[in-house]
């Protein structure tokens, strides 16, 4: 497996990223500069790491989903290759267009830096397959525009397909769209894209994979992709 | 040539900032204020003099990057 790590001005995950793909696959992800124009040779994850690209200037992921290495995404995501887009990265690709709606202000208007609980709605996408389905995972949230939204038409095409792959659910692990932390439709923490090979979602996997400093249901997501690509 | 462009929510966009702003001018003691909806404005300034290019131009800006068209719409003025 061969993963890069785009780096935009501003963002500040990348490290926790790539340390938590190292860790869980042994595989040092290259970091890439948002002003190049390709990936290097050869890979197979794009990650889009958390962070405030461009200080969240004029909406969150706007100007960094303009930039130039995003063709070579668009263009990567196009012939079937992994992306995955966490927190501000998830911003990014709703605002690219690789995945439909936006995520605007928490609906308390708060910042809301700690631990949610997560519903994997489906395990048979390249990002999931290391959980058991309808699993209750643990991952840590750090946004204050996390509020995924879109028009009804979108909503109801995203839940037709079954694209949303993560909801935040209630101690008791059923959804409750009213009591959300941030106001997310229909609970939503992440979506793929049509062809699965796209996932974007607010809360942050990379931070739950050492036993070191905590939990560790996120390993799985990386476990699952690793595993995704030796089979290929 | 100057112009100016407003970018507003759509108004079956929930828009918290403005709730919040709408509930502090309230604390404040500002009288008859229904409703406060946040937007954005730019002023841009652009080459030449030809109006119905700058109008183009400003429908690509719009388009391309001042508005997300999922949650947003946009209004051109110019200005003098």
């Amino acid at each position: 497996m061969k993963a890069a790590v785009l780096l935009f001005p501003g963002s500040n995950r990348e490290g926790d990223v790539a340390r938590a793909i190292k860790h869980v696959t042994g595989v040092e992800p290259a970091i890439v500069w948002h002003a190049e124009t390709a990936l290097p040779a050869g890979t197979d994850l794009v990650v889009l790491p958390g962070g405030f690209s461009y200080g969240d200037y004029l909406r969150c992921g706007a100007i960094a989903a303009r930039a130039s290495i995003m063709d070579a995404v668009r263009a990567h995501a196009a012939r079937g290759g992994l992306v995955l887009g966490i927190c501000n990265g998830f911003q990014i690709l709703c605002e690219s267009g690789l995945l439909p709606g936006v995520l605007v202000r928490n609906a308390r208007l708060r910042f809301i830096c700690r631990e949610a609980l997560l519903k994997v709605e489906r395990n048979d996408t390249p990002f999931t397959r290391r959980y058991g389905k309808g699993a209750v995972v643990r991952f840590p949230v750090a946004h204050g525009e996390g509020n995924y939204t879109a028009d009804a038409e979108t909503l109801a095409r995203l839940e037709g397909e079954g694209r949303v792959v993560f909801r935040y659910v209630m101690a008791d692990g059923k959804r409750d769209d009213t009591q959300v932390l941030n106001g997310a439709a229909n609970s939503i923490a992440g979506i793929v894209s049509e062809k699965l090979n796209v996932l974007g979602l607010m809360p942050h996997p990379e931070n739950h994979v050492d036993p070191l400093v905590g939990p560790t249901d996120g390993r799985a997501l990386f476990e699952s992709i690793a595993g995704m690509l030796e089979k290929a | 040539m100057k112009a100016r462009v407003l970018v507003t929510l759509k108004s079956a966009v929930l828009d918290p900032q403005g709730k919040a702003i709408e509930g502090a001018l309230r604390s404040l003691g500002v009288p008859g204020v229904a409703s406060v909806r946040q937007g954005k404005v730019f002023d841009v300034e652009l080459d030449g003099g030809d109006k119905a290019k700058a109008e183009a131009t400003l429908k690509e800006a719009c388009e391309k990057l001042l508005a997300n068209t999922v949650i947003e719409t946009y209004r051109i003025e110019f200005v003098g």
